[in-house]
């Protein structure tokens, strides 16, 4: 057991978490951030794909233990002020997303992508999403939304 | 997969010192150098540790430094800075490849030299959850006494799934290592046994620190077989370099994927009067010889076989073109 204090979403946190706790099941259950999705579990899906940061991290192989001091956004953190964020809006009118269980750790990935390379080519975008499975949508749509969101900015 | 991860204790040492001393004095202790599959292990009952030192918060092994005209690689530096270096892209291009096809983005945020270098062998009766495997009574790797890929065989046969060990091989790589009695160095080769379940040459109490890399001598290049485009560990990878000197093109070879550890295909150069399509007909099978793939996974072993000396046939004659 030990106290950590990561800023999550802009919030300063301080908690006590166990050694082996991961920082999906902090997210999720200790702080009630359900928006981070637990898909496969171990590292091959992508949808528990947070920032720490800036960097894109997946939650589900990541120790809380180890985040002491980090800065994790997740897709909560994407609102602005009630609204929602270019790339949110993006991939809601471009039909990026369809059941919804992959758009958080894709949206996180395109997020990580367009702060270092914010005008990405379809092989950047490709690249930075190629850890994220979607069932759905056939990625062309969320592609697509990435593209969108990059050309209209905020 | 289960619920949560084994109790253990986690430390984070800020020094090398520390951390060997936590390593010869904690109890049941374990080395975790990024986790990205080290975690997925212990969730599914595997890699037991009542320590988890956690040797990512070790400045002195983190970098990438210049070393006369070599280049020195801290055992904690991140795939993704070793993915974004110039020099590394430059000087020696077999490693910037394997480097980008580890596993995906996210990962190689967390993912590092050493924690590739060491990564555990796999095995589709290991990489298994705990109900899994107990169902089928366990493997010789883990909790078994019979390896279910060759049952009459006497060793574990899981197959060694790093990408970088390669492709630092065949740029003379040598892999430094610290422990109670000072540092020592040893050829990345002579680092790994043909062993899936006992696959490193690390003493009790020793610490992978980083890798040396000598001057480079030619170009290099990396490819590895696997059904998606990212995430995949290889199911057969070679990385080769080409050097020209007076006596022809000389070859490096390195494998993974194919065996319980990284294995080099000796080959004599390649003269000037040589006929190279004969020469790489010989590459190839002197590459389909050493290979050894077993039903470790879902893809049958002659496919990678083949795959891996197709690979290697077409990676040497684009650099002896390009050379």
């Amino acid at each position: 057991m030990r106290m950590i204090s990561p800023v999550i979403n802009g919030e300063e946190c301080t908690d006590a978490v166990e050694d082996n706790l991961l920082l999906i099941d902090y997210l999720r259950r200790n702080r009630r951030l359900t928006g981070t999705k637990q898909g496969c579990d171990g590292g091959e899906c992508g949808a528990c794909t947070v920032l720490i940061d800036g960097r894109p991290r997946l939650a589900c192989i990541t120790l809380a233990a180890a985040c002491d001091g980090a800065e994790i956004e997740t897709i909560e953190g994407q609102k602005r002020g009630g609204r929602l964020s270019a790339l949110q809006r993006a991939f809601h009118e471009n039909l990026g997303t369809q059941c919804g269980f992959c758009t958080p750790g894709m949206i996180m990935a395109a997020e990580a992508l367009l702060r270092r390379v914010p005008d990405p080519d379809d092989a950047q975008i490709r690249a930075a999403l190629g850890g994220n499975l979607c069932r759905c949508t056939g990625y062309v749509k969320i592609i697509r939304s990435v593209r969108a969101a990059a050309g209209g900015g905020q | 997969m289960s619920a949560t991860l084994p109790d253990f204790e986690l430390i984070r040492p800020a020094t090398l010192a520390a951390a060997i001393a936590a390593l010869q004095e904690a109890e049941a202790p374990r080395l975790c150098a990024g986790g990205t599959d080290l975690i997925v292990n212990m969730r599914h009952g595997l890699s037991p540790a009542a320590t988890l030192i956690d040797i990512t918060a070790i400045d002195e092994l983190a970098g990438i430094v210049r070393q006369g005209e070599g280049l020195h690689i801290g055992a904690a530096t991140r795939l993704c800075e070793l993915e974004e270096d110039d020099t590394l892209a430059r000087a020696y291009p077999a490693v910037a490849e394997a480097v980008r096809t580890i596993a995906g983005p996210a990962h190689r945020q967390a993912a590092t030299l050493g924690g590739n270098l060491c990564l555990d062998t796999r095995c589709l009766y290991y990489n298994q959850s705990d109900w899994w495997r107990r169902a089928n009574d366990f493997c010789l790797k883990y909790g078994g006494d019979v390896c279910r890929v060759a049952p009459s065989g006497k060793r574990c046969r899981a197959a060694f799934s790093g990408d970088l060990a390669p492709a630092l091989m065949v740029h003379g790589g040598e892999i430094v290592i610290a422990g109670g009695e000072g540092l020592r160095r040893l050829p990345v080769q002579d680092f790994y046994r043909e062993d899936g379940a006992d696959h490193l040459a690390l003493e009790k109490g020793e610490i992978v620190t980083g890798v040396y890399l000598p001057p480079p001598a030619g170009l290099s290049a990396y490819r590895k077989l696997r059904l998606r485009g990212a995430i995949d560990f290889p199911l057969a990878g070679v990385a080769i370099s080409c050097a020209r000197r007076e006596d022809g093109w000389h070859f490096a070879i390195a494998l993974t994927g194919t065996n319980s550890c990284p294995v080099m295909v000796e080959m004599p150069p390649l003269a000037p009067d040589e006929d190279a399509a004969a020469y790489f007909r010989t590459l190839g099978r002197q590459v389909q010889k050493k290979a050894s793939p077993q039903r470790t996974t879902a893809i049958a072993p002659h496919y990678r076989r083949l795959g891996v000396a197709a690979m290697a046939v077409r990676l040497a004659r684009d650099l002896w073109q390009a050379a």
